[in-house]
């Protein structure tokens, strides 16, 4: 299977099965994209109707050996030899490899989109212990193997609102590691209202990486991020951001990886979100993200189908940009523009997707294990405790079948090893099944990859 | 005249060689030991 389209003034065309990327002139992206249903006399008096003088018989039949050659090479039309292998993930043995930790079911934003109601989960107020945060990480290592990095996330609510704890955790998780011989790398997600130098001090030391919640424009942000008291939060979060982000070196170790991620989300408030991006960045932040919203289809700031061309455009605008201001020395990056052409992820991750119910789970205040953190609160996906293990183990299976194939709708879509079937939540909440299918999501996914892998084409193109 | 110039990519076919090693982290893809 190929994909064949313009971008940018490039011509690329994209081997599924192969992972190969071409950049071709006009000629051969009209050849290659006649060349598997078409017989090749009737492409030669196409090509040359539509480009001689300028082109010949002879180059024609040049460039139909080179298509070979690219065939012969595995390169071009490859087939599909991984459907067969994708079940056999469901006979998989597998291991946890991280946990999102629930520290608090509590929030002191009030955000209208926020898809765990204001951080409660559709439940009571909650604060996890420094005993149940401890016992997750023992089922963490007791359920890892031999796998050495473990990753643990904390996250709400607003983690900030439980400091204390977190701290006391991973104090924890550092005395496991000597005992145990496992690294944990710990993340923190936060809307930095209580954000402060402890905070910053501690996070520069312990947190591999921070996710810091900012949507873009000061009237876009505040429009859906406002405090208890309907206040815009704006004002109060980006000068701290701003000052974490200067501070975000690790004082042991400066050398140590230390990321943050910007994390915005748009909505049909502003589907012009390029705008917001672009504000992030003149802000002084580099690493930056902007998620589409998902939400129910009657929520007055749902992404509409009218919404889509607009989106569309502005993702290529985005790359554009981007590709500009990277040649200008002033470039940013964009989490899902960051793809790894050349060391990306081995077929099986690609088949197997994000792990979301088997290697990653989501622990809750009082120590309940959901499949991801989208699932918490949905009671028919409880798998467990953190006491007693996954006894769910129905569910579990539902989830081992999560993956590139287990959509017939997939079939015939290019970017199924890009995204190997996408977010099991987000099918769930469109669709009411894990393996069904968000289409919208899925538009907006294959235009992010079309931009992503344009832009890999235009960098290697300018390094030559 | 080349008309087609290939990018420098993984080849995931080989990558089936591997078998998988599974020491990847969970991926809430396209850009998750390179």
């Amino acid at each position: 299977m190929t994909h064949c389209y313009k971008l940018n003034g490039y011509n690329i065309v994209l081997d599924v099965f192969s992972g190969s990327v071409h950049s071709v002139d006009e000629v051969a992206y009209d050849a290659i994209e006649m060349y598997e249903n078409t017989p090749k006399d009737v492409i030669k008096k196409t090509l040359l109707e539509k480009y001689a003088p300028e082109l010949t018989a002879d180059d024609v039949d040049e460039l139909f050996g080179d298509i070979e050659e690219l065939k012969e090479n595995g390169k071009l039309f490859t087939e599909d030899i991984y459907e067969g292998r994708a079940f056999d993930l469901k006979n998989r043995s597998t291991v946890i490899k991280a946990l999102c930790l629930h520290v608090a079911h509590t929030c002191n934003l009030n955000c209208e989109y926020c898809f765990a109601s204001q951080g409660k989960y559709h439940g009571e107020r909650a604060l996890m212990t420094l005993e149940v945060g401890k016992r997750a990480l023992d089922f963490l290592v007791e359920n890892s193997g031999t796998r050495r990095n473990l990753e643990v996330d904390f996250f709400g609510g607003e983690p900030l609102m439980n400091w204390e704890v977190v701290k006391d955790i991973v104090r924890y998780g550092r005395e496991l590691e000597k005992t145990h011989n496992k690294k944990f790398r710990f993340t923190l997600t936060t809307n930095g209202v209580l954000l402060d130098d402890d905070v910053i001090d501690f996070a520069n030391k312990e947190m591999h990486n921070v996710v810091l919640s900012l949507d873009g424009r000061r009237e876009i942000h505040d429009h859906l991020r406002k405090t208890v008291n309907g206040k815009g939060s704006y004002d109060t979060i980006v000068p701290k951001f701003q000052h974490f982000v200067e501070k975000r070196t690790n004082p042991i170790d400066p050398d140590a990886f230390t990321g943050y991620y910007m994390r915005g989300t748009f909505t049909h408030n502003n589907p012009d979100f390029t705008k917001d991006v672009f504000h992030m960045a003149d802000l002084g932040f580099t690493e930056l993200s902007m998620e589409p919203v998902v939400c129910k289809p009657d929520d007055p700031y749902a992404l509409t189908e009218d919404d889509l061309p607009v989106v569309y455009e502005q993702y290529e605008i985005l790359a554009k940009e981007m590709l500009k201001r990277e040649k200008e020395g002033r470039g940013f990056t964009f989490y899902h523009y960051m793809i790894d052409l050349e060391g990306g992820p081995c077929i099986y991750k690609r088949i197997s997707g994000c792990g979301s119910g088997t290697e990653y789970m989501a622990v809750t205040p009082w120590g309940e294990l959901f499949p991801c953190h989208q699932f918490v609160g949905d009671e028919k996906y409880s798998l467990g405790n953190i006491y007693d293990g996954v006894k769910n183990k129905e569910i579990q299976q539902e989830f081992k079948l999560c993956n590139a194939y287990a959509r017939k709708e997939c079939g015939d879509c290019w970017a199924k090893l890009y995204c190997s079937g996408g977010c099991a939540a987000n099918s769930y909440h469109a669709t009411g099944s894990v393996t069904g299918v968000y289409e919208y999501g899925c538009k907006l996914f294959r235009k992010r990859m079309e931009c992503a892998i344009m832009m890999k084409v235009a960098q290697q193109s300018e390094d030559q | 005249m080349k008309r087609i110039k290939t990018i420098e990519t993984r080849d995931l076919k080989k990558s089936l060689k591997s078998g998988g090693c599974g020491e990847c982290q969970t991926s809430c893809v396209a850009n998750q030991e390179v």
